[in-house]
């Protein structure tokens, strides 16, 4: 089975990837663009989709800073 | 300690072996034999894939450490070793991207907090340090309540100096101890700081602190 995780920061835990891509839109002209969060998308296969939440708070994320969304495709 | 992708643990061998015997420790060892107290190295190990220390925390290595750890044995980690500390649950809270976005490479001064652990002993609280950071993901970050309790408990090591704060950390953490104070992580690097050559020979206490306890 294919799944997808989604892993962001936290609100509230400032990100300052997502503060420079902000920064630097106005420069190309695209002026109406605020809040801007970075975080990463994780595809993979798996045969035991039960254990993909415990597989996310052991190593894909860091639940103190993190939070993450499973997706199964 | 070396991981594939350490970059700092030769100097961590010097500091050490200027304190005392020391030895390289491969992460695919499962024994560490005798030691008295173990550095987790700075660097990027194993590339700082997906978080930076996150895989590093499940070498056979780290393993041996949780053990040592747990057990007592004082554990010092440095830059990439404090975060991979924190990544494996050893120490609190996790370092997040510099708040300047940027790399930072600087000599600064650390101010010593009230924290008790081997590698502190001859440390006293106020005292100051000069010591440089070199990193990317250096901004101490521990949720409400805990920095609270980790002022309260005497577990900051160190504070960045007023005004010297170079990544944006929490109240200017730039160590903290275990609730045991044995296990030790700093942002900033002793180990550079060594010999009068490069400026500072400030860093040498927190070895020879440790060598001092286990002799």
């Amino acid at each position: 089975m294919k799944a997808r995780v989604l892993i962001r920061p936290k609100e509230g835990i400032l990100d300052p990837q997502g503060k420079a891509v902000e920064r630097a839109l106005p420069a190309l002209g695209f002026e109406r663009v605020s809040h801007v969060r970075i975080g990463r998308l994780v595809e993979l296969e798996t045969e035991t989709p039960d254990e993909l939440d415990a597989l996310c708070e052991k190593l894909l994320a860091n639940p103190l800073i993190e939070d993450y969304e499973v997706e199964l495709l | 300690m070396q991981f594939p992708g350490s970059c700092d643990e030769q100097d961590a061998l010097h500091a050490c072996s200027l304190s005392g015997e020391a030895r390289m420790v491969w992460h695919e060892e499962r024994d560490l034999g005798d030691v008295d107290a173990v550095v987790v190295p700075g660097g990027f190990s194993y590339g700082d894939y997906l978080r930076a220390g996150a895989i590093a925390r499940f070498s056979p290595a780290m393993e041996a450490v949780a053990e040592f750890a747990a057990a007592g044995g004082p554990v010092l980690g440095i830059c990439n070793g404090f975060q991979v500390l924190c990544e494996c649950g050893l120490l609190p809270g996790a370092l997040l991207p510099n708040e300047g976005i940027r790399f930072v490479c600087r000599q600064l001064d650390l101010i010593a907090g009230r924290a008790s652990s081997p590698f502190l002993s001859g440390i006293d609280e106020g005292d100051r340090l000069s010591v440089p950071v070199k990193h990317a993901f250096g901004r101490f970050f521990a949720p409400p309540g805990q920095l609270e309790e980790l002022a309260r408990d005497d577990r900051i090591a160190f504070r960045y100096a007023p005004g010297q704060n170079p990544n944006g950390s929490a109240a200017d953490i730039a160590g903290v101890v275990n609730e045991a104070g044995n296990v030790l992580g700093l942002m900033p690097h002793p180990e550079h700081a060594v010999d009068a050559l490069t400026g500072s020979t400030d860093g040498l206490r927190i070895f020879s602190g440790a060598a001092s306890v286990a002799a």
